[in-house]
């Protein structure tokens, strides 16, 4: 049996106290006044930075103002101008709670990506697996806390933070929008809460049985167990597939409410595939490093590192048919989607791709050093962080739109979650043997090689 | 290698009992010139100490290629030959029309590479169209095994030992080739 190391503890709680301390300054911090944000924007012309061009308009503004013949004309752009500033003084406001969401979201989306692999392992009934099940059953135990708490900030956001999250969760912006008005039978907080509730039980059901047997399966006699859980992982894979999309259109693209995309739901699984999948790996070659999986060999790692390069792949390929058919089309209510990311967001926009796509690519290409542990470590950083951003880039421009940054709330948001996601996964790596001895194939995952 | 004018011709008839035959005759430090199946035998170039195939680097370079080959043709073609306006964006600069341009990119990679592979592979194992079979035993495209090993002044030494793991069949053909 695995036991937690208390420095691997340690570290978890410190993550999660400097994470906290982070988002709680962070939460304080944000909340600045009409005043405060218009003498940020001021100082910031003068510093010539990145927003000197909206700056410099209310400075134009101020001669046209010595100047002025007409009062409407002055009045009106002394509205731009409170205008201006009100809607930067509320991308300030929902800084935190996006970077909060963001992070909450990335963290139970590897849970779940990990989850549907390990649905489609037993429903394969794979051979080469079993071996690495238990660290994946331990990455799912987050499943369930992490999801309720991506729930439970939605809820929040609406409840206490002034809709800081999704704009159509505003009963007033909702009365001015024809769009959202039809589609309120969908977007309306309850229907969001009461669906949240229903994947998140589905999802956690499974879970909650598949453990269940696997673990009765340890000291069974036959493998009447294992035919269970093959029998609910077909079913789990046909209610996942359908509620993963209904969940990505409900968590992240309904942050955009007039805009929608047909294969946005595959487009985050592929995401949660990859992030899943690399987690898998990093993790089991932390337990092999202690030497806890004798039995995990050099073809595990390879088929591990596969399906990360296969899924970066693939995450690619749907990444580009979303954006290529829509900017081929170039229909105004489509294509502002991609113009705010490619204007407003350049650099994590295409560094994304850099890291999703090529790093993987050229890294994880030859055959040889997907067996190298190193290599697999520095690939799945990379894919990890890659795939940050891109929640990141899905979620930041419809809420703080271009005042974006990566700076204290969203790394102590991703502090405080690494602390609780390694705290429960590792908790949870300690409950059960990490060989699941009677499994039918564990024989021929001992003896898999390539 | 033609390093001697007798070989020894030993067949079997299922692939496990000539996965075992191999690693024996190996581990006795025979050569094994070559092995002919009716299917590929998974592990069996391991077993018989074969040198890594260096097939997919050649495959790499194939697809890059490709790519480079569209890359070229679609400048030529939609930008600089004849412009075309792509998408209502008659920009007619290949950077800001490269969206367009991905999904031949990818078709002529992969095209490139898999043709190229296939080619040099065939190439590579001496086969090309009106070649004479090289196959010494027309039942090893059916269901036998033929290993066959040159001799060294060694016929008995090598019978004894082939019959012991299980060879069908053991015949020492002169001058092969």
């Amino acid at each position: 049996m695995y036991t937690i190391s208390n420095r691997l503890k340690l570290v978890s709680i410190i993550l999660m106290v400097v994470g906290a301390l982070g988002v709680g300054y962070s939460f304080m911090s944000s909340n600045k006044s009409f005043e405060e944000v218009e003498h940020m924007l001021a100082e910031e012309s003068h510093h010539g930075d990145g927003h000197g061009e909206t700056a410099s308009h209310g400075e134009a503004h101020g001669n046209d103002h010595d100047t002025a013949e007409s009062h409407g004309s002055a009045h009106g752009e002394v509205d731009e101008h409170t205008k201006h500033v009100e809607h930067v003084m509320h991308a300030v406001h929902k800084r935190p709670w996006a970077a909060f969401y963001i992070a909450a979201f990335f963290f139970m989306m590897i849970a779940l990506g990990v989850l549907a692999f390990y649905a489609i392992q037993y429903a394969a009934q794979a051979g080469w697996s079993p071996l690495v099940l238990r660290v994946m059953e331990g990455i799912t135990a987050y499943l369930l806390p992490g999801a309720l708490i991506v729930l439970f900030i939605a809820a929040l956001s609406h409840f206490i933070g002034h809709n800081s999250i999704f704009v159509w969760m505003d009963p007033e912006v909702v009365a001015e929008d024809k769009l959202i008005q039809g589609k309120t039978g969908w977007l309306n907080v309850w229907g969001f809460i009461i669906r949240g509730l229903v994947f998140i039980g589905g999802w956690s059901l499974y879970r909650y049985f598949s453990r269940k047997f696997s673990i009765a399966q340890d000291n069974a006699d036959d493998n009447k167990n294992f035919k269970k859980t093959f029998r609910i992982s077909a079913a789990f894979l046909v209610f996942f597939i359908y509620t993963e999309s209904m969940m990505s259109w409900d968590w992240i693209m309904s942050v955009d409410p007039h805009w929608f995309s047909t294969l946005f739901g595959w487009y985050v699984f592929a995401g949660m595939m990859v992030c899943g999948v690399t987690t898998i790996a990093l993790i089991t070659l932390y337990l092999k490093g202690k030497g806890l999986l004798p039995k995990v060999n050099d073809s595990h790692l390879h088929d591990l590192a596969k399906f990360m390069f296969a899924f970066s792949i693939f995450w690619t390929y749907l990444w580009f048919s979303q954006f290529m058919l829509i900017w081929y089309s170039n229909i105004p209510e489509e294509v502002t989607y991609f113009i705010t990311r490619i204007e407003d967001y350049k650099l994590p926009f295409f560094g994304m791709l850099a890291m999703n796509f090529v790093f993987p690519l050229l890294l994880l290409m030859n055959s040889d050093y997907k067996r190298v542990p190193w290599f697999v470590v520095m690939a799945g950083i990379v894919i990890l962080a890659g795939h940050y951003i891109d929640v990141f880039n899905m979620i930041m421009p419809a809420t703080v739109g271009d005042q974006w940054y990566i700076g204290v709330p969203e790394i102590c948001s991703m502090l405080f979650f690494a602390g609780l996601f390694i705290f429960i996964v590792f908790t949870a790596l300690t409950k059960a043997p990490l060989e699941p001895k009677r499994n039918p194939f564990i024989k021929e995952s001992e003896h898999f090689h390539y | 290698m033609e390093t001697s004018d007798k070989v020894i011709h030993a067949i079997y008839n299922d692939d496990d009992v000539l996965m075992a035959a191999v690693k024996k005759v190996k581990a006795e430090r025979h050569h094994i010139e070559e092995i002919y199946t009716p299917f590929p035998v998974h592990g069996l170039d391991k077993a018989m100490g074969l040198a890594p195939t260096r097939i997919a680097i050649a495959s790499f370079m194939y697809g890059c290629v490709g790519l480079t080959v569209a890359v070229l043709m679609m400048n030529f073609i939609m930008i600089e030959d004849w412009p075309q306006n792509i998408g209502g964006k008659p920009s007619f600069s290949y950077l800001e029309n490269m969206p367009a341009f991905v999904p031949i990119m990818f078709e002529l990679t992969v095209f490139f590479a898999a043709h190229l592979m296939v080619i040099t592979f065939y190439m590579r194992s001496r086969m090309w169209p009106f070649k004479k079979a090289e196959n010494p035993d027309p039942r090893t495209t059916d269901d036998h095994f033929l290993m066959e090993i040159p001799v060294h002044g060694n016929e008995s030494e090598l019978t004894s030992l082939l019959a012991e793991t299980g060879a069908v069949e053991i015949n020492v053909v002169d001058n092969a080739h």
